[in-house]
């Protein structure tokens, strides 16, 4: 490996569609009309001096550096604020230049500590390169007079040092806050000799920073410098890979020293992220370190027993053991598995492999199922295909963008802070929430419309806006006429037109004045491109596939499907979520959604695999735990996933986990569910192991192994030998191989290897004959399944009701800082942020109950109860109480109940019926949990006093 | 499956299909349960229709006669 470095062109690339051409130092150059000479110079092969230019933030034209003659024009010119013209003839090196260049560095060094040998950016500083290309060789000026060397560092943030005394006041920090993150957290405060960098005048962790390292990243000196480089030195080596947080699959460079990281930087080639990043993805990936890490396969009798370190091979052939002995005495259906949406498209392909093809029956299942699993059952419904029909880059041509129950600046942020800077450029925003969430209104952005709808009447405000569509002449009726299925449509267009789905009809019900919906449907309907992007807030109801149906038919009736700027686009949880639904990790469906009961399909398989596949679907997460507690159902083989902590009704989880005989854990740690496990597979990170995801966009990325596996093996491996050990042959030797198999066998993936992917970068399936390099935007020029099909989406009230015992509606979420479960983050410095889950109460639902700011409070559902304490908060409507789920000691999922949507299950995590009182102690759940913890923990010590670990 | 959540499961899918002209809902129901429910508590409902039935949509209960395994003839 080497140190991958981008080439830094200076100012932003324009649209290649017009070009220009120029001279530049006696030789012509072609380059897009709107190009700066800088940039120019550099796709020529000539790079100008500079400092406060570079390709990711516009022009600035403040450090004088970057100063060029122009033949015909007065002056020297910043060649990074100048664009190119025909004819121009430009010249970047001359003996006046070098003069100017040189007086400027010169004024900057005068001012900047001389400790080059003894500086964190010593090897790659901008500055220090500068002073070499202009040939600086004395300072005049002295460093005695007036300076900043004595100014402060603000070392409060956890990942990075701010140190003014080397800041050269180039501004790329603050226009990169700005710009690309969105968050206008950083100013210059002063003027002249006195300007600064600030962060608002409090430290860094105090301020609004976001800590996405924008300002890091852009900062050319040692003033915002990564505390690991601080601590370890430069790196070395680097290796592409793709961040394993959230949904959006943000490339990265993993740096390194030997087998240690240094920093993950994001890749500025990467075509979801274009080089931006956030705190996780950036910053919080010490958990791969963490004395937590379980290193050594495990084993125990009894779940009540202390574990037992023991060799791979005794640990797997103890799991294969235990489900043979299992299906023996219980049949062959009575043990199943669970893919991990953290882990990668080969991984998981292999792990439902070994259920359909090793097990012998169809119960596979993902956590897809307690979130995006009604965006597959809804976007196949309408569309024909279970996916997001556009890639990010989409959002720059949207005029309109609605956002429905999601929250991107926390869940999705660098995808976000795109969305900002378009809604900044002036697209307009419809948010759709109980929530008045962080983007309803920003730094130059505030919502034409915040419908604040009372959690659980998302069908009947999708209806309503459909209504208004419809009523007030809005269909796009030549797309309908041309694009979709009459008969469905002609059906949708009678039952949407009833006066009962009118906003007005509706208020009551919904909370939202109908003058708002009729506003948003108007305006969502007359833009030329709108576009909706969603997320849990969806989906995690008991009607989420209607809903996303719902979406569906007003994409359609509007013609906002199959072009940039429009679609659907639910926003994905976590990094792998698509690409796991993609691989057939559902208990109904192969690879590529298909139906395990259709024959040719399964016959497709059965040759590949050499089995015989069922035909009928398996089991669901939920009904693989109420087989567990009816006693049918008594294996169970979980990669990467916490269902103790993860899924509704935690109650009910953990009852049928205890039910089973033989529960084999693969993670990278001891997690809530491995309370109940039998056997203890120590899984790989992110960063050990070779593979792919696939992100929200549909963009399957490469995963590259930086460091080899700590525990010994990939879990491709893990999964591979517990596949032998069971007597069903798996023989790969790299994950390519098994990318090649799901090419075979998958029409959507035919022509993905990673040879394409290589050269590509990444790519968007569809990826076959008709799209060899892949698909940024679906349905273009018709839908997957024929003609879209408008469905019927009648509003149906959730049965879980408010009563006078439980008044208040809970609904949960996520923060920026922390992830999911909190599995990786909680063992990261994001604590700094966000170290306990909290319950949201409305002001007036507070005074109501006596709750004041930090009070524990008891959150009470049908479902159970927990304590949190209190954080006062107006975002939520009054009668609307909002927590998040990241710690498992809040116990948040003790709380939620089982109902779901009718179509996938899916949770109906964001609609729980509920009270909340001032307590002085834990839940009943909670102290049993703090015990059983602390048992727990003993019982791991005492395992490793005896091995010696 | 406790048989309270398996009637209320089997009626959400009937809730959304109600919404369409009989025959097709009926058909509906019975598609989806057949292509989404593992055959144990397909059999689970066919049998619960069988004996009891209480509480169950008319939709459902509808639907399940086109779920029971079907009888070779003779």
């Amino acid at each position: 490996m080497t140190l991958v470095k981008e080439t830094d062109y200076g100012t932003p690339a324009h649209d290649p569609a017009s070009s220009v051409t120029l001279e530049i130092d006696g030789k012509p150059v072609a380059v897009a009309a709107g190009t700066s000479v800088m940039r120019a110079a550099m796709e020529s092969g000539v790079r100008v001096p500079r400092l406060c230019a570079t390709d990711s933030l516009e022009p600035f034209g403040s450090c004088r550096l970057c100063l060029v003659e122009i033949e015909g024009r007065k002056g020297t010119p910043a060649s990074c604020t100048t664009p190119v013209e025909a004819g121009m003839k430009v010249t970047t090196q001359s003996a006046k230049l070098a003069r100017l260049r040189r007086g400027v560095m010169e004024l900057y060094i005068s001012d900047h500590p001389l400790d080059c040998l003894t500086c964190p950016a010593n090897g790659d500083c901008e500055l220090q390169d500068m002073a070499g290309a202009v040939g600086l060789r004395e300072v005049r000026y002295g460093y005695k007079g007036a300076n900043h060397l004595d100014a402060a560092k603000d070392e409060s943030n956890p990942y990075f040092t701010f140190d003014p005394a080397k800041c050269i006041v180039c501004s790329r920090c603050v226009r990169a806050c700005e710009e690309t993150q969105g968050t206008f957290a950083l100013t210059v405060k002063g003027r002249g000799f006195a300007s600064k960098i600030s962060p608002g005048d409090m430290l860094f962790l105090d301020s609004e920073c976001v800590s996405c390292g924008a300002c890091v990243q852009a900062c050319p000196t040692a003033t915002l410098t990564e505390k690991s480089v601080i601590e370890m030195g430069q790196p070395q080596d680097s290796i592409v890979t793709t961040c394993a947080y959230c949904g959006v699959g943000c490339a990265f460079k993993a740096e390194l020293q030997g087998n240690d990281v240094v920093r993950m930087v994001p890749f500025k080639d990467g075509k979801a992220n274009h080089g931006h990043s956030c705190v996780k993805g950036r910053f919080a990936w010490g958990y791969t370190t963490h004395r937590d890490r379980i290193l050594s396969p495990m084993i125990r009798e009894k779940i009540t027993d202390p574990w037992r370190e023991v060799s791979w091979e005794e640990a797997v052939g103890r799991a294969a053991s235990e489900f043979k002995r299992i299906q023996a005495r219980y049949g062959n259906d009575s043990i199943g598995g669970i893919t991990s949406s953290r882990c990668t498209n080969e991984e998981t392909f292999l792990v439902q492999k070994l259920v359909r093809a090793g097990f012998g029956n169809n119960n596979v299942d993902t956590c897809a199922r307690v979130c995006h699993s009604p965006t597959g059952y809804g976007l196949k419904t309408t569309f024909g295909t279970s996916a997001g029909t556009q890639d990010f880059d989409s959002i720059d041509q949207a005029d309109v963008v609605v956002v429905i129950g999601a929250n991107p600046t926390d869940a999705h942020p660098v995808f976000a802070s795109r969305m900002k800077r378009r809604l900044r450029d002036g697209a307009d925003l419809i948010v759709i929430d109980p929530r008045r969430i962080d983007l309803v209104q920003q730094p130059h952005i505030k919502a034409k419309y915040h419908l604040g709808l009372r959690p659980g009447t998302n069908v009947a405000v999708v209806n309503a806006l459909a209504h208004v569509v419809v009523t007030e002449g809005l269909v796009d009726e030549a797309f309908v006429a041309e694009r979709c299925d009459p008969a469905a449509f002609n059906s949708w267009r009678a039952f949407i037109a009833e006066e009962r789905h009118a906003p007005e009809a509706v208020e009551t019900l919904t909370g939202v004045p109908a003058e708002a919906v009729r506003g948003a449907a108007r305006l969502y309907a007359t833009a030329a491109n709108a576009a909706i992007y969603y997320g849990l807030g969806v989906i995690e109801h008991s009607q989420g596939s209607t809903m996303v149906m719902g979406m569906a038919n007003l994409a359609m009736a509007t013609g906002n499907l199959g072009r940039a700027g429009v679609g659907i686009n639910p926003l994905r949880g976590q990094n792998n979520v698509q690409g796991s639904c993609d691989m057939g990790s559902f208990p109904h469906e192969f690879s590529g959604y298909r139906h395990v009961s259709d024959d040719s399909v399964r016959a497709v398989f059965e040759e590949v695999w050499g089995v015989r596949l069922g035909g009928e679907p398996g089991l669901r997460i939920p009904n693989m735990l109420d087989a567990a507690v009816d006693g049918t159902f008594k294996g169970l083989y979980i990669q990467g996933e916490d269902i103790v902590q993860s899924d509704p009704n935690t109650r009910h989880v953990e009852a049928g986990l205890a039910q089973m005989e033989c529960v084999v854990v693969q993670d990278l740690f001891l997690n809530e569910t491995a309370s109940f496990a039998h056997v203890f597979l120590p899984g790989s990170s992110f960063l050990e192991k070779d593979g792919t995801f696939t992100n929200a966009e549909r963009r399957i990325s490469r995963v590259r192994k930086a460091i080899p596996p700590r525990a010994g093996l990939a879990d491709w491996e893990i999964t591979m030998a517990l596949a032998n050990a069971l007597g069903y042959e798996m023989a790969y030797s790299h994950p390519s191989e098994v990318m090649a198999e799901i090419a075979r066998l998958t029409p959507t993936f035919a022509g993905v290897t990673y040879e394409k992917l290589d050269r590509l970068g990444s790519i968007q399936w569809p990826c076959n004959e008709r799209a060899p390099e892949g698909t940024p935007v679906m349905h273009a020029d018709g839908f997957v399944r024929g003609k879209g099909q408008f469905m019927i989406t009648e509003f149906v009230a959730t049965d879980e009701r408010t009563t006078d015992r439980f008044p208040l509606l809970l609904t949960t979420g996520r923060i920026l800082s922390q992830y999911n479960v909190g599995a990786q983050t909680r063992r990261t410095a994001n604590v700094a942020w966000f170290d306990e889950d909290v319950l949201e109460i409305h002001p007036w639902d507070a005074e109501n109950r006596g709750v004041n700011e930090g009070d524990l409070v008891e959150l009470a559902s049908r479902a159970g109860a927990t304590t949190l304490h209190a954080r006062i908060s107006d975002r939520m409507q009054p009668g609307v109480v909002y927590t998040t789920f990241h710690f498992p000691g809040s116990a948040v999922n003790v709380v939620t109940t089982e109902f779901a949507d009718w179509a996938t299950e899916c949770p109906e995590y964001k609609v729980t019926a509920v009270q909340v009182r001032k307590t002085s102690r834990p839940s009943e759940w909670q102290e049993h949990y703090e015990e059983t913890r602390r048992d727990t923990t003993r019982r791991k010590g005492r395992s490793a006093e005896v091995t010696g670990g | 499956m406790e048989t309270e959540k398996m009637v209320h499961r089997a009626n959400e899918i009937a809730r959304f299909w109600q919404a369409y002209p009989h025959e097709e809902a009926v058909a509906a129901v019975a598609g989806h349960i057949r292509s989404f429910w593992e055959p144990r508590f397909r059999r689970q409902l066919v049998e619960y229709a069988e004996t009891s039935g209480a509480d169950l949509h008319p939709l459902v209960e509808e639907a399940v006669q086109l779920l029971r395994p079907r009888t070779e003839p003779n």
